[in-house]
């Protein structure tokens, strides 16, 4: 653990540290007894109310839920990373009538909420006669929006490979596009495979967005759980939890790819691997 | 055009609200992270457990799915406040989290000898935190702290999905009313886009101005 703030406590810290655990452990059973206090004096910790969430047809509609968040986010991350490659590429391109419209939409697109595209999406196409389908209307401005976020994950990566393995390929006789492929890309996707991960994290969380377009993902299907058995809070308290886990699971992997694909490190203090011989 | 600024007032209020509520949940998550991180590199095994666990739950789920949690969820525990403060104390706890994690990777940057030299100097842990390793660390993270911003003043939109009406939900209104989607929604976005300018050009100001020689 992090040594940098304290010692070896002695008599007198651990004294202060075994107060600072009771202060802590006090405070945190008060807000648990606030919260008990406060769901019991209103009826929520009544048994008929968590019932529901233990029988099967509850749950077989909230997983539908999840398999149509999952559905929502595989297709958008699939486009986001497509359309990532394309613009990083491109804002490192040699043209700079290339460069510079990738570089423009990177730009604009971080400035604005996802929310926003989704409402362009909801009510300003169909006005122009683009009325997509639902899932659609929650795919395409999340592939929108986080497809600047992969473009410069993605840039980041390409720019972290050695200049020398691009000026080997090109030395080898392999064209400009080739040694892209073939060479650099390759180890910028390894690279950068742990950040990847997390910003899909980040994407499965924007696909809440459904609970706003009305596509029956987790979220909205909580909602419609909610609106129709009335239990509202705990509703949301599972889904909350579905989330929780999923996520977490996600953000465990990534930690772990971090740890073993690059071999130690954050992607910001990465020491460049070196090729073994 | 002229949809734009027929509702320009509308419009304008939503931008006062977004702004309001960008800089008051910041403010609260700037406290909130301080206080998560100073809990998390400290001494004590209890608080650093239930920091670490904050910034895991936090970071995990959904804004949205807090927002909607909060909103819809809590008066049924009696706990009701106004719809604007529920939303931006969801958003100050829940920004936090990643404030917490940026001073943390800050805190890490700083060399072993600048904790030691502070307790050599006698400091306790408060004061070390305070006077020697925070200022340092804070210097680091201008540059992550700032792009926590940014993604804050987007994140506000999300309040427009519980019934807020700040700039989003502001912009949708006047088109539902006047069914002029392009320079409306166009216009939103160049505000939110000035804003994230805005906050660009301060902290690569500040981030100039505190840059330390190592």
């Amino acid at each position: 653990m992090s040594t940098l703030l304290f010692d070896e406590p002695g008599p007198r810290a651990r004294r202060r540290i075994r107060l600072a655990t009771i202060a802590g452990v006090l405070v945190l059973l008060a807000l648990l007894a606030l919260a008990v206090r406060q769901f019991a004096a209103n009826g929520q910790l009544a048994a008929e109310r968590w019932q529901p969430y233990a029988t099967w047809p509850m749950w077989r509609y909230l997983l539908g839920g999840l398999w149509s968040t999952a559905l929502a986010a595989v297709v958008s991350a699939a486009l986001a990373m497509a359309g990532g490659i394309a613009l990083a590429l491109g804002r490192l391109s040699r043209r700079r009538w290339v460069r510079f419209p990738s570089a423009a939409y990177v730009e604009a697109v971080r400035t604005i909420p996802a929310l926003l595209l989704v409402y362009l999406v909801l009510f300003a196409l169909p006005r122009y006669g683009l009325d997509l389908p639902l899932f659609w209307k929650l795919v395409v401005p999340l592939a929108v929006s986080n497809a600047a976020a992969f473009a410069e994950i993605f840039r980041a990566g390409i720019m972290s490979v050695e200049r020398g393995q691009g000026e080997a390929a090109l030395a080898l006789g392999l064209t400009h596009a080739q040694s892209m492929r073939l060479v650099v890309l390759p180890q910028a996707a390894r690279r950068v495979l742990p950040s990847i991960v997390s910003q899909s994290v980040g994407l499965l969380k924007d696909t809440s967005l459904g609970f706003v377009v009305s596509y029956t993902e987790l979220l909205y299907s909580g909602k419609v759980l909610a609106n129709y058995n009335g239990l509202l809070i705990q509703t949301y308290i599972v889904v909350a939890l579905v989330y929780l886990v999923v996520n977490a699971s996600l953000s465990a992997l990534a930690r772990f790819l971090d740890r073993s694909v690059a071999g130690g490190g954050g992607p910001g203090r990465r020491k460049i691997t070196r090729v073994r011989r | 055009m002229s949809a734009l600024f027929d509702h320009l007032p509308e419009l304008w209020q939503g931008l006062v609200v977004t702004l309001q509520m960008t800089v008051v949940s910041f403010a609260g998550a700037v406290v909130v992270g301080l206080v998560i991180v100073a809990m998390r590199v400290g001494p004590v095994p209890v608080l650093r457990a239930v920091a670490t666990v904050y910034v895991e739950v936090l970071q995990n789920l959904p804004l949205l799915v807090l927002l909607v949690l909060a909103v819809f969820g809590l008066p049924e525990i009696g706990l009701e406040a106004g719809l604007t403060t529920t939303a931006v104390v969801v958003i100050a706890l829940y920004e936090g989290a990643y404030i917490a994690e940026a001073l943390r990777s800050g805190v890490n940057a700083i060399s072993a000898g600048q904790g030691e030299a502070a307790r050599a100097l006698g400091l306790t842990f408060g004061q070390s935190l305070r006077h020697v390793i925070l200022p340092q660390a804070l210097r680091t993270v201008v540059q992550p702290i700032g792009n926590i911003f940014i993604a804050l003043t987007m994140n506000t939109s999300l309040a427009a999905a519980v019934g807020v009406v700040e700039l989003t939900a502001a912009a949708n209104r006047v088109n539902l009313l006047e069914a002029q989607p392009i320079p409306i929604f166009v216009g939103a976005g160049l505000a939110y886009a000035a804003i994230a300018a805005c906050a660009g050009f301060v902290t690569g100001r500040l981030e100039r101005r505190l840059a330390v020689a190592r």
